[in-house]
């Protein structure tokens, strides 16, 4: 366990006074606070650090404490005993544990010197507080989301089932409500965010509802014309490839995409490309014949 | 409309120990929508985590009303901006490989 420089943390010196702590904590806490930084892990870990050193240099008992015992934390114990009983009596809010994160989050030193306390800050006691709310990502693979499907997932030690769309993006986020932690106080559950991650490892490449495929055609397909078969993402198709198809022409099939997003049985388009392969290691009767169509042309 | 999803404003400045001018004035700038029905006040329970982020910025940071508006704003920005560049970030998938 380290020793925590709770004063760098908030950039004061020694001896500070209250009101220059408060002043520094408010300025740190307005830059990283959870309600202007959403998503953001490094800031939540940086008003965590801040929260924890405004804990122990706000309360004039604890900074005491701090600056005694400090490095020496291990040497605390006979001052928390002295202490402990009046602090049993105490039943602390966390201020701002409310929506963003446990009150188990304050560092194990910090823990080991004051024990699993909460804030002192009494002015939002017994208020109701909607639980945290929790963040959850959940990969899957493309195929797993051409169909509305329902998964169990198992957040926190919950399980919980999902439905999840069809047509769903890489990246999206989904509320599931209620299902954070518990609300505080008799307030309403938190909310459970999804993200997902579609890994494609198909040979379609996904644009929301269109999707692209690459077909290759031999040159005599792409000159004469002909039938292909291809597959798309539900199932094979039969194709005309018109005679004299140049490499890189499109073809849109309608309703042959990926499903629109909650919107039942609507598809997005299949945008396929024909490359044309071209024949190599030719042998002399057909280069032969290529000459003769040259000098045709 | 059905009261089932709507909170009683009275309660919610009881519950939060806010008083009733903070919730006309973020009303006043637009932040939050008010209903009046049978002349009691509501909010929509949906509304109800944006009020409590307004709570905690305005009794945490001491953020004033317009600051919170300032501040919603930036938010939803960066949230249109987080989403756009997903967006891109999928369309570029497009030309990888």
């Amino acid at each position: 366990m380290k020793f925590i420089d709770y004063y760098k943390i908030l950039g004061i010196n020694k001896s500070a006074t209250e009101k220059e702590i408060k002043k520094a904590y408010r300025k740190l806490a307005r830059k990283y606070h959870p309600d202007v930084n959403p998503n953001d892990k490094e800031a939540e870990k940086k008003f965590k650090e801040i929260n924890e050193a405004n804990e122990v240099l706000s309360n004039p008992e604890n900074r005491k404490k701090y600056d005694q015992y400090g490095k020496d934390w291990k040497h605390a114990e006979e001052f928390e005993k002295a202490k402990q009983q009046q602090q049993e009596q105490q039943q602390y809010q966390r201020q701002y544990s409310g929506s963003h994160f446990s009150e188990s989050d304050f560092s194990d030193y910090f823990e080991s010197m004051f024990g699993k306390q909460t804030s002192s800050r009494g002015s939002r006691q017994q208020m109701k507080f909607k639980g945290q709310d929790y963040n959850a990502e959940l990969v899957l693979q493309l195929r797993d989301v051409y169909k509305s499907h329902k998964q169990i997932v198992t957040v926190n030690g919950k399980n919980i089932r999902l439905t999840i769309p069809a047509g769903i993006e890489n990246g999206q986020v989904i509320k599931i409500k209620g299902k954070g932690g518990a609300g505080r106080n008799g307030g309403p559950n938190g909310d459970l965010y999804i993200r997902f991650v579609i890994n494609n490892n198909t040979d379609f490449k996904r644009e929301g509802s269109t999707l692209y495929k690459t077909v290759e055609i031999d040159l005599y397909t792409a000159v004469l014309g002909g039938t292909i078969t291809t597959a798309t993402f539900d199932g094979k198709v039969k194709l005309k490839i018109a005679a004299g198809t140049q490499n890189g022409a499109k073809v849109k099939l309608k309703g042959k995409g990926f499903p629109v997003y909650k919107k039942k049985d609507q598809f997005g388009d299949l945008i396929i490309t024909y490359t044309v392969r071209i024949p190599t290691h030719l042998s002399a009767k057909e280069k032969e014949l290529f000459k003769e169509l040259q000098k045709l042309r | 409309m059905s009261k089932q999803k709507l909170l009683l404003v009275d309660t919610l400045c009881s519950t939060y120990k806010i008083d009733v001018s903070f919730i006309n004035e973020l009303r006043g700038v637009g932040l939050l929508k008010v209903k009046t029905i049978e002349q009691s006040e509501y909010i929509h329970i949906d509304v109800l985590s944006d009020l409590e982020k307004m709570i905690r910025l305005h009794q945490d940071l001491n953020v004033n009303i317009e600051g919170i508006d300032v501040i919603f704003n930036l938010l939803q920005k960066v949230e249109s901006l987080q989403n756009e560049l997903t967006s891109v970030k999928n369309r570029l998938c497009l030309y990888e490989n």
